[in-house]
């Protein structure tokens, strides 16, 4: 290098990557802890498949493989992805969704830091929309459900979508704390005669609040290790709190809690996971603050009136769109400019 | 305790400054022979005031300020003016600057000098004094010292701010001058407090050098100048961030401090006026941190237009050593040619090996994590300014505020992708001034063809003009000589006058055919004299070539003529 600076932090891209993926083992372990070892099948599918991808992307775009594949930013998509799906989800749609995100969301619109969506809600996105069916049959936490499938049988149903005679899916799995909620709501239950059910949990639904806690937990240690700003987590929980808050104490047999919308679904892995991701929020402080706004009104929207179990996903990947407009009204005075107007 | 302020970003790279900053500084042996550039300074620069062959003083100005920006140029020893001529100096385009160049006779011998009693000259006259002594400011940017407390009427100083702060890592030259020169900076404040007339005066130095600030508190006892301990954090020393830190005020955007009645000056420039005013000797020397790859990292006070293989080979640069910065390690400058001349900007050299500093792993894309938005001090959107350069969208980068940018390098410095972003900056900052440049080059010329069509124009009207004058007045004259004739002549034998106006007619004709030739004449004549040929003042041999050439290209027309269809003639030559 012969020009200044000549010194450089130690940090790298991949190092960065490696601590986010490092920030979703509790979140997992968690999972793994309370619906069993299934979802580790999904991870390591996705993962495989999403280095494949972009290996084959990296090619066909001439670009040079060993950088790209060791910047961990596929496994970040893959693990996002798993995490976002039914573990029981057979093995193809895990490919499907993965290889979507990879190849379109990301390598079409020019790679790693060029994607306007984040890659992993557009798999999420296309497998919601196109196998509806596949995508409600979640696992029910241990303990819970009359029957559970062995880990074998869940195997074996993954791979080849056959489950042991006499069983169907639906008594196996369960939907989500979410959309129990909002059917029965349909159904003329109050909220406090669903949360009675057995699925649901202190805080959410048994087993997904850990999971939650679990990501929050990875959260912290992601904003200790300064590898994301508070602004965007912090405001997006406490706008969605103030948002379910309001609604709850005006009435509460018909709008959940608002710890019920903190501790449900997808909310903790995308107040420090989705809506962090730093390609495709905003750069400013101020437009971080708005987007994070943005972001849960809309996650609380589309749950509490919108067709899709959760709301996360798609309040991502709409306020993806608003980024350019956010940044560009949100260019915050440079050094010297401070004073004008007086 | 005074409430400091803070500016926004900042980095925190390791220091590196105990290397250097434990032994005292030492003296650099006289050089055999100096070059001086005469553009030391931001500004014009200096014009020569000697001739080749002059034998020379120690102090003696061998190049004087040019205009209102600019500062003066001493000879370091006494000796020989042996050329005025190019020669490489530090600078980024790598280009040679035109340089007095000095052999020293050995003898160190001083021109006659004169304490200043500053008190009680008149204050222009000081400033003109400083110029003529070559003072500029010494934290970097060298900038004419006269200038900055040439005050617009109207302008007033409150306060004046000396930066000891030297943040950036392995520099510690201004920690030594502070340690050992104590008293001396202090006079040199005093000199810069009776110029800016401030009632405060605040010295601003990092919390990382405890003995420069014990040093200075000491000698500030009993003047009214106030030693502040700032935080350490790059780039504090930033003049701009400085002033933020301590009083709390932004110089305005494109702005100078001013602007907000704040002046600044770094300590060794303080230090510098102390030796002008008390001792009377002009700005020939100054001292620099020679650190890195060598065996004694030190300070050594080296007079400028040394060179720089000189001043290294006192710190005695260890194997593996790849190159050197000049400045440090954040804003400097890489030189592989240490027959450079130290310059009066020089305040580190630095030899570089691939252990302490190995090269950046090659850049990755932009995630837009925004570390270094975090970290810039000028609170601009480094990413945002990347994005623009590297697209060629020049407007977006000045929209973006480009020219608030300091080049600090904080921004480069913690980018996870390690993007060169301040080369992207500094590409783009040339390149918009280059269009400028451009622009201007073509607006002038825009006005000169415009007013060459405008001047042919003028001279075709008057000419017309003229020449319709002349004509009246020939007319006007004609009937004088012949207009008795009428009267004189036969009415009866011309009744109509036939004749008369058919002898008119000729002579008419016959005078314009006069004027004509003459003009033509004169025409050519005048094309003769305004067009020289470029084959006139040839030699003979010239000549004869031509000659020859004629020939030989009559004959090849000749054969083309008699070729007729076939037109391809043969070269011949």
């Amino acid at each position: 290098m012969l020009s200044s600076p000549f010194i450089t932090t130690p940090g790298s891209v991949s190092q960065i990557m490696l601590r986010v993926l490092l920030a979703l083992i509790p979140g997992i372990a968690a999972y793994v802890w309370y619906f069993g070892p299934a979802i580790l099948v999904s991870i390591a599918l996705a993962s495989v498949t999403a280095l494949a991808t972009e290996a084959l992307m990296l090619k066909l775009r001439n670009r040079p493989l060993k950088p790209f594949l060791s910047d961990n930013s596929a496994l970040i998509t893959a693990w996002l992805l798993a995490l976002s799906i039914p573990p029981l989800a057979p093995w193809w749609m895990v490919v499907v969704g993965t290889a979507f995100g990879i190849a379109v969301a990301k390598h079409l619109y020019g790679g790693l830091g060029n994607n306007i969506f984040n890659p992993a809600m557009i798999g999420y996105a296309v497998l919601i929309i196109s196998f509806p069916g596949h995508m409600t049959h979640w696992l029910t936490p241990h303990a819970i459900g009359l029957l559970e499938l062995p880990f074998a049988d869940q195997l074996n149903y993954i791979f080849h979508g056959i489950l042991p005679a006499g069983l169907t899916l639906d008594a196996v799995t369960t939907a989500t704390p979410l959309d129990t909620l909002k059917t029965q709501l349909h159904l003329g239950l109050s909220v406090n005669d669903i949360r009675e059910m057995p699925i649901y949990g202190f805080l959410g639904g048994k087993g997904g609040e850990m999971v939650a806690l679990g990501f929050a937990v990875g959260g912290i240690y992601m904003l200790a290790a300064r590898i994301i700003t508070w602004y965007l987590p912090l405001v997006y929980l406490a706008a969605l709190f103030s948002i379910a808050g309001f609604f709850h104490l005006y009435d509460p047999a018909h709008y959940a809690s608002p710890m019920f919308h903190w501790f449900s679904g997808a909310a903790m892995l995308g107040a420090f996971f989705i809506f962090t991701d730093p390609v495709g929020s905003p750069t400013t402080r101020q437009g971080k603050v708005i987007y994070a706004a943005g972001a849960a009104l809309l996650t609380w929207l589309i749950r509490t009136f919108g067709g899709f179990p959760d709301g996360v996903a798609f309040a991502a990947l709409l306020m993806n769109i608003c980024v350019p407009l956010i940044d560009a009204y949100t260019q915050p005075k440079v050094f010297g400019m401070k004073g004008d107007g007086k | 305790m005074r409430t400091l302020f803070r500016f926004h970003g900042g980095i925190h790279p390791d220091e590196h400054k105990l290397e250097s900053s434990e032994s005292p500084a030492r003296r650099a042996p006289l050089a055999k022979k100096l070059v001086l550039p005469l553009h030391q300074h931001i500004g014009n620069g200096a014009k020569v005031a000697v001739q080749v062959g002059d034998r020379v003083l120690k102090g003696q100005m061998l190049a004087g300020a040019q205009g209102m920006i600019s500062a003066a140029i001493h000879a370091p020893t006494s000796g020989t003016v042996t050329a005025v001529a190019p020669h490489p100096v530090p600078h980024p385009s790598r280009l040679g600057g035109l340089c007095i160049h000095l052999e020293s006779d050995g003898e160190d011998r001083w021109i006659a000098l004169a304490p200043l009693d500053f008190h009680a000259m008149p204050k222009s006259e000081l400033l003109g004094k400083l110029r003529d002594a070559g003072i500029v400011g010494l934290g970097g940017a060298t900038f004419p010292t006269h200038v900055k407390y040439g005050l617009a009427p109207g302008q007033r100083i409150d306060t004046l701010v000396i930066n000891g702060a030297e943040c950036e890592p392995w520099i510690t030259t201004d920690d030594r001058l502070m340690r050992e020169h104590a008293e001396g900076i202090v006079r040199g404040i005093e000199v810069l407090r009776h110029l800016s007339g401030a009632a405060e005066v605040l010295v601003g130095i990092e919390d990382n050098k405890p003995q420069a600030i014990a040093a200075m508190r000491a000698a500030c006892a009993a003047a009214p100048i106030e030693v502040v301990v700032v935080p350490t954090l790059y780039p504090s020393g930033g003049e701009k961030q400085l002033i933020r830190i301590l009083t709390g005020k932004e110089v305005p955007s494109g702005g100078r401090p001013t602007n907000i009645g704040v002046a600044c000056n770094n300590v060794a420039t303080a230090y510098a006026i102390h030796r002008f005013v008390d001792h009377g000797e002009p700005m020939i020397s100054r001292q620099v941190t020679v650190t890195g790859n060598v065996r004694v990292p030190q300070n050594i006070e080296v007079l400028i237009g040394t060179p720089l293989a000189e001043v290294v080979a006192c710190a005695e640069a260890l194997p593996g050593t790849s190159g050197y910065i000049l400045g440090g390690p954040m804003m400097g400058l890489h030189v592989d040619d240490l027959h450079l001349p130290m310059v009066k900007s020089a305040n580190c050299i630095i030899a570089k090996s691939g252990q302490l500093f190995p090269p950046p792993p090659p850049a990755m894309p932009c995630i837009r994590c925004t570390r270094c938005a975090q970290a810039c001090p000028a609170d601009l959107q480094p990413q945002d300014l990347y994005w623009f350069a590297k697209s060629n969208n020049f407007g977006k980068t000045q929209e973006f505020h480009l020219f608030d940018c300091i080049e600090c390098g904080a921004c480069a410095y913690v980018c996870p992708s390690h993007i060169p972003l301040v080369q992207y900056f500094r590409f783009a900052k040339s390149e918009i001034w280059q269009r400028e440049r451009e622009a201007q080059s073509a607006e002038v010329a825009r006005e000169r063809h415009e007013f060459r069509q405008f001047r042919i124009e003028r001279e075709k009207q008057e000419k017309a003009e003229r020449l319709a004058q002349k004509e009246k007045a020939a007319l006007a004259a004609k009937p004088a000589v012949p207009a008795p004739l009428p009267v004189a002549a036969d009415p009866n034998a011309d009744p109509d006058n036939t004749l008369q106006m058919r002898v008119d007619a000729d002579i008419a004709r016959a005078n314009m055919q006069m004027r004509i030739d003459a003009a033509v004449a004169r025409a050519k004549e005048q094309a003769a004299i305004v067009q020289p040929k470029n084959t006139d003042d040839l030699t003979p041999h010239q000549q004869a070539e031509i000659t020859e050439i004629e020939t030989r290209r009559a004959k090849l027309r000749e054969i083309a003529s008699h070729a007729g269809a076939d037109d391809e003639p043969s070269k011949s030559n």
